[in-house]
């Protein structure tokens, strides 16, 4: 039950997201899809996934985003309008990634997969949450794809921190 | 919903205390009165405040946008409340215990944020569209040291559970499901032999179980003051060049609604350094051989007694912590934006990063 309140929450909001002009709007409806996801997280038994969500994508991401609009309207004019453009290629391409997913979801054979079959059973069992497992599997089992990640992020940092420098005119 | 109204009956209690002690400490300082009128010593006064606000006109500017400008103190006021729920009142009594509770805080009290911006951009003026600018950029920044802190007390701990966290740093250690053969050595350090796990009170207490805590709490502290918009930290409402930053159109129930949150910002984050650093719902009255002091002072767990005594030193540490923030207040100037972002990303996250790796290095004295 919770699980559709939720559902309903991300997609109204989402598609609310898609169809406003005022980018501002968007951003905050997007709070709205965001939240509603971390609470299907946790319906999952995912709560870490969901507090890492509302950390880096509410937290971090959608601030980001909504101090980028405040700062490049000026404050006296009309919120940021969005126009729509390319909507040909637009339509045809949403279309597909439709169809492309429609048809995925149906031949996936969803009934014998083993981890719906378990999915009734007390997940975490004696554990309190998904933490331990989770860090454990991190510094063991997908360690080199962490490590890479870490090593992006950090080339990123530099990056960021390249372009923001004043450059003196040799 | 018990727990809910608890909380909310708990956190206006000690809200109204706050403000009016708030008036009396600044008087005291600078060598005034302050309020004297209402009641025994003014002590009414911030309940009539209160009152007053009440009855005033809600008045919504009218080039707002609206939407926003009436969401906002809802959406603040609820990020705010929402990180009351992971804290553990005493031994047996807290409203949610997960088990990632400081994760979970941390990533709530973010949402804080979003609102702030939605206050400043909806009311559609100058000072408000800075003030939100300024504290969203002094929040972001300041979560990072204050983040860091956080995670050498975790790390030191080994738990995201306040509740763990809470039982780690007292008598009640073994009392706590899974940790029934765990023991506290006197600073952490098994090598010194000295057992401090049933002699509990101020050495079983973070700062005391890992001395370099002191440290992380001492930037925690300060961090705390600039997430909650606190002097030395108010530039975000500088009443001399922003009027009243981001709340500067609201009025009537709305204020007070901004008003509680921000005040119980103030209070959330004294719990949370209590809770990590300062010993939690533990006393700080050590057992001295057959005085038994600590034990005297702690009750017995989920009698009546466990739950007055845990929640009296859990409420008066935090009263101690928000002092000191009243008295910071009075006591220091307020910081220009550029001395703000010197002290947080080349003082505080430095410090705070050497921080965690001694606390790395601490916890491997402590197996």
């Amino acid at each position: 039950m919770l699980f559709y309140l939720f559902a309903l929450l991300a997609v109204l909001s989402g598609t609310y997201m898609v169809l406003t002009r005022n980018l501002l709007y968007a951003g905050f409806s997007l709070l709205v899809t965001l939240l509603s996801v971390a609470g299907i997280y946790v319906l999952l038994f995912a709560d870490f996934v969901a507090v890492t969500q509302l950390m880096v994508y509410v937290g971090g991401v959608l601030v980001l985003i909504l101090f980028g609009i405040m700062l490049s309207s000026r404050v006296h004019d009309q919120s940021v309008m969005s126009e729509s453009v390319n909507k040909v290629w637009g339509t045809v391409i949403t279309f597909l990634i439709l169809v492309g997913l429609c048809y995925t979801i149906l031949h996936a054979n969803l009934h014998m997969l083993p981890w719906l079959e378990t999915a009734d059973m007390d997940v975490l069992g004696l554990e309190k949450s998904t933490v331990h497992i989770i860090g454990i599997k991190l510094m063991t089992d997908f360690i080199v794809p962490f490590e890479v990640a870490s090593l992006l992020l950090l080339i990123a940092l530099m990056g960021a921190a390249y372009i923001a420098t004043d450059k003196q005119k040799v | 919903m018990l727990a809910f109204l608890l909380t909310l009956m708990l956190l206006l209690g000690v809200v109204i205390v706050l403000a009016y002690a708030e008036r009396k400490v600044a008087a005291f300082m600078q060598d005034r009165l302050g309020p004297t009128e209402a009641g025994p010593y003014g002590s009414l006064q911030a309940v009539l405040d209160v009152l007053k606000l009440l009855q005033k006109e809600d008045i919504v500017p009218a080039l707002a946008d609206k939407g926003l400008f009436k969401l906002a103190p809802i959406l603040i006021f609820a990020a705010v409340f929402a990180g009351f729920a992971v804290i553990p009142i005493s031994p047996t009594l807290v409203p949610a215990g997960i088990g990632i509770g400081v994760f979970y805080l941390l990533a709530i009290i973010s949402l804080d944020v979003i609102g702030l911006l939605m206050a400043g951009w909806g009311s559609n003026n100058k000072y408000a569209m800075l003030g939100a600018m300024r504290s969203v950029a002094q929040i972001v920044s300041y979560e990072i040291p204050a983040g860091l802190a956080i995670l050498s007390a975790v790390m030191v701990s080994q738990s995201l559970d306040f509740q763990e966290i809470s039982y780690q740093q007292g008598v009640l250690m073994n009392a706590f499901p899974g940790m029934g053969y765990e023991t506290n050595w006197l600073f952490g350090i098994q090598a010194l032999g000295i057992d401090t796990t049933n002699i509990g009170g101020i050495t079983t207490w973070n700062i005391f179980r890992a001395p370099m805590l002191l440290v992380a709490f001492v930037i925690y502290f300060i961090a705390s003051l600039a997430e909650s918009n606190r002097a030395p930290f108010d530039i975000p409402e500088a009443e001399s060049e922003l009027v009243a930053g981001f709340h500067v159109e609201y009025s009537g129930f709305r204020f007070a609604v901004l008003f509680l949150a921000e005040y119980s910002m103030m209070v959330l984050v004294s719990l949370v350094a209590v809770i990590l650093f300062l010993g939690s719902w533990n006393t700080p009255l050590p057992n001295i051989g057959s005085v038994a002091l600590a034990n005297w002072t702690t009750g017995t767990i989920g009698e009546i007694s466990g739950n007055l005594w845990a929640a009296f030193w859990l409420i008066s540490k935090t009263f101690v912590l928000l002092f000191v923030q009243l008295w910071a207040r009075w006591t220091y100037p307020r910081l220009r934006v550029d001395q703000l972002m010197y002290l947080c990303w080349k003082v505080l996250t430095p410090v705070a990063l050497v921080v965690v790796l001694l606390a790395g290095v601490w916890r491997l004295l402590m197996i």
